[in-house]
């Protein structure tokens, strides 16, 4: 654990206040992951903040560069562990876009129903870990117990539990069985009364609600220079959600709203995702009942994949905002160039202004309210 | 059968001590089990059974690691820290009565050495944090000054109003007043004073406060400064603070058992008075843990407002409150 | 959202008669010079020339979009390198794309942090792994690599030897 020692202050002779540079991180129990945070305080204000990022980075663009499309598959689900079905769909979305290739509507229903249930599992780690950041100590397991029952379910159909590999190129690579649909039925069931313990236990909680309401206020407007998406943008009141603005899949066929909240504060930011829970049951209720018999593989798919030389582009709504894809293809079997635009690094970036002037405890609520992976920040 | 008064005080302070001791190891296993069972966990089942020998392995364990003591830090200062957290404690517990006849020394102004001893914890947390020169301990205790100043001020209005109310400071004849049964327990003689459960609570939420214990737990407010002041305590340094946290929680309960809850006294005269004493002792206890891992934590500011802006008012209305009813008795 | 696509290409059109705004590279490109304007679906791809990007980026502005990502892409085989901008947009599902390229031993371009704070990141990023600088950007210095980083591995001729 590294702290600093030095105290560096302002010549005393000449400023009246006298500020100190405080260093969080890069190990740190409040930052999700290895970023470090420079501080300039003056007492328990904020004066200046600077993220330090890198320290995980792991260039998977240039890996991009160096790998035919096949083997960067497993590659996604590394960028965000935690929303990694979202991250290989849109892999696997941009190269059949380029390919042409139409998926069957079997295994569209299949990647919507384990997205969603992904999304649920990414919120729950969220709600836990933000709890714990501001003291709650309990919570976290409550939400693990629940989140354990949805990597049972995702281990049992792609053989991993948390870096899946499980979409392909035109499909899936494995169908999932009567048991796979009965326990995710199960889930949902068991996940309603859940949401409603949690409102009741968390959310309701005087001590929380003083904690988070108008604390860390973000504008929409900030938020748009700063491309942030995501809760951090449905929490200041924008409804901007790829699944309804930018249709992918078959998002269309189902009946969900956007939960979005005008206050922009660490409040409005957490309701989005309690919110969001809620819709991704009853997403997942109707794929379940609409889910058609069918092949989950499409059929031309070509054994060798070479996109047509071009400019390709996918976004799919993650857990933590919008993940994209920008493939440029020269024909051959290796991309050219794959560009990742993750939501985590906007979402970060606006923290610099956004915490300026907050005290130390409300910055750090502010950090854990944006829902940061830090592997998705640096890739 | 009487022992001479010098030797029966000396076996009673190393019954004391060992008292104080042996809670403040395995008052730490209670916590983990509770919390464990809080979360759904099992706790330590490992070493021993039902890991009862879990504290034991851990003291081992901090005996044997290195006390490092940097150099920056002030080395007399960083050294008397713990023992300043502990011995407090320990002396408080020496005028606490266990039972009928148990208790160290029948002290007539019990009352004043119990708070007059339990000021000293927060200037044993500052020393320790300004020791160590380190920037999250110099926070995390100025932040614990601030805290324990705040609350202790609500804390002595309560036990002043109470004091109007039994007239004595002997802690023994504040216990003896309160036998009867459940209704004669200060908490509930509400003839005496009508205010007697608010005056339980305030004292309830102060004690929490002065223990630092969670909700309002800044001094080591984990997930923000680390270990907080004693960020830079190893081995057996940080041991003593730990087994002194839970002493104090220790002090702080046996205090309200015996203000409040009617000391060793019971409505059922099954078992000695001392068996009672404990129940209602470590009843306190098991809800001071039972907040701590429900509630997140407050802001400081808003800690700081509590008291300022909410209990302390309320306490000297009570006080004022008190003055009045029993002036026109 | 189709309607404003059309509008956002009638601007761009429009606005490349007219000189534009912004910080340029060379003096004499200092319009909002469009080179190439495509409606793709729900995509609108500009390229102009690298003195516009400001312009274009403050046109973006107005119309709305909001800041997704910039990028850089190593044309090694005719010497230049590519910098795409995109913009997408809260309300309706448009996108906007502006490309631009710059010669390959001397890559520059404006930096358009003034109109979205959010490319302060970006920027440095691409510069990182591109060693495209930014302009009039107030600290171009690495971001993801290390601090004492001087290699930029995504141009196509970087080995890894470096």
């Amino acid at each position: 654990m590294q702290l600093e020692h030095t105290v560096e202050s302002d010549n005393p002779t000449q400023s009246p206040r006298e500020t100190f540079v405080l260093n969080v991180g890069p190990q740190h129990p409040s930052t999700h992951g290895v970023l470090r945070l420079k501080l300039v305080m003056d007492g328990e204000y904020i004066l200046a903040v600077e993220p330090v990022i890198g320290y995980v980075h792991r260039m998977h663009e240039k890996m991009g560069e160096n790998r035919t499309y096949v083997q960067f598959l497993p590659n996604p689900s590394r960028i965000d562990y935690l929303s990694a079905m979202h991250y290989m769909h849109a892999y696997v979305g941009v190269v059949e876009r380029a390919l042409g290739i139409n998926v069957p509507p079997r295994a569209e229903y299949i990647r919507v129903i384990t997205s969603e249930l992904n999304r649920i599992a990414s919120h729950l780690v969220w709600l836990g870990a933000f709890l714990l950041d501001l003291g709650a100590f309990t919570p976290l397991l409550y939400a693990f117990d629940d989140r354990e029952r949805i990597l049972d379910l995702l281990e049992s159909v792609s053989g991993a539990r948390l870096t899946y590999c499980y979409y392909r190129f035109g499909g899936l690579c494995n169908d999932v069985d009567a048991a796979f649909v009965e326990g995710a039925r199960a889930f949902v069931k068991h996940m309603w009364p859940r949401l409603k313990m949690y409102h009741g236990l968390v959310t309701e909680n005087i001590i929380l609600r003083k904690r988070l309401e108008g604390i860390g206020v973000i504008s929409a407007e900030l938020c748009r220079k700063y491309g942030a998406t995501g809760p951090v943008l449905r929490g200041s009141g924008v409804a901007c959600d790829v699944r309804k603005l930018e249709p992918y899949s078959v998002y269309n066929e189902f009946e969900f709203d956007v939960p979005h909240f005008g206050d922009g504060d660490c409040m409005a930011r957490y309701k989005v995702r309690m919110e969001e829970i809620a819709q991704s049951l009853r997403i997942i209720e109707q794929a379940i009942a609409k889910l058609p018999i069918g092949p989950i593989m499409a059929e031309k798919v070509p054994r060798v994949v070479k996109p047509p030389p071009g400019d390709y582009y996918f976004a799919v709504e993650a857990a933590r905002g919008r993940f994209a894809i920008r493939l440029v293809s020269d024909g051959s079997e290796i991309p050219y160039r794959l560009k990742l635009r993750t939501p985590s690094f906007s979402n970060l970036a606006l923290f610099g202004e956004a915490a300026r002037g907050l005290l130390l405890q409300d910055a750090l609520a502010l950090l854990g309210s944006l829902d940061l992976v830090i592997p998705d920040v640096d890739r | 059968m009487t022992i001479a008064e010098p030797y029966r005080l000396v076996a009673y302070l190393i019954g004391i001590l060992a008292f104080v001791g042996l809670n403040a190891a395995y008052l730490v296993w209670l916590e983990r089990k509770v919390s464990a069972r809080f979360q759904r966990r099992a706790g330590p089942t490992e070493v021993g059974p039902e890991g009862l020998l879990q504290p034991i392995a851990d003291a081992l364990k901090l005996l044997s690691k290195q006390v490092i003591v940097l150099p920056e830090a002030d080395r007399l200062l960083f050294r008397l820290a713990p023992a300043f957290v502990m011995a407090p404690a320990m002396m408080c517990l020496a005028v606490i009565p266990f039972g009928a006849n148990l208790g160290a020394r029948d002290f007539n102004l019990g009352l004043l050495l119990v708070f007059a001893f339990g000021s000293i914890n927060v200037l044993a947390i500052l020393l320790g944090g300004w020791a160590s020169r380190n920037k999250y301990s110099i926070i995390a205790a100025a932040r614990v000054v601030s805290q324990n100043v705040a609350y202790e001020i609500p804390m002595l209005l309560v036990v002043t109003t109470l004091l109007l109310s039994v007239g004595t400071m002997n802690l023994r004849e504040i216990v003896s007043q309160q036998s009867g049964g459940v209704w004669h327990w200060n908490i509930a003689r509400l003839t005496t004073n009508p205010l007697m459960p608010i005056l339980f609570l305030i004292f309830f939420v102060c004690m929490l406060a002065e223990t630092n214990r969670a909700p309002f737990d800044m001094a080591e407010a984990e997930s923000e400064l680390v270990a907080g002041a004693f960020t830079e305590y190893a081995g057996m340094g940080f041991g003593v603070f730990f087994m002194a946290e839970y002493a104090n929680i220790v002090v702080g309960s046996a205090v309200g058992t015996v203000l409040f809850l009617g000391g060793w006294d019971s409505p059922v005269h099954v078992l000695p008075g001392v068996f009672w004493f404990l129940l209602k002792l470590y009843g306190l206890v098991f809800a001071v843990m039972w907040v701590r891992w429900t509630f997140p934590r407050t802001q400081f500011y808003r800690l700081l407002n509590l008291s300022w802006k909410l209990l302390i008012p309320t306490s000297l209305g009570a006080l004022v409150l008190t003055a009045l009813i029993l002036k026109l008795r | 959202m189709n309607t404003l696509l059309d509008e956002l290409k009638s601007a761009f059109a429009n606005a490349a008669v007219a000189p534009g705004g912004g910080e340029s590279v060379k003096p004499e490109a200092s319009a909002l010079r469009v080179l190439n304007v495509q409606i793709k679906g729900h995509q609108l791809d500009v390229t102009v020339t690298a003195g516009a990007v400001v312009a274009a980026a403050e046109l973006a502005d107005r119309f709305g979009f909001a800041m997704d990502t910039i990028t850089g892409v190593d044309w090694i085989g005719s010497g230049e390198m590519e910098i795409v901008y995109d913009f997408f947009h809260t309300q309706h599902g448009s996108h906007l794309v502006v490309r631009t390229r710059v010669p390959r031993d001397n890559p520059a371009v404006p930096s358009i942090h003034r109109v979205f704070p959010g490319a302060n990141w970006h920027e440095r990023e691409t510069h990182d792994f591109f060693g495209i600088k930014f302009i009039g950007h107030p600290n171009l210095t690495p971001l993801l690599l290390p601090e004492d980083a001087d290699y930029h591995p995504l141009r196509k001729d970087f080995t890894n030897a470096a």
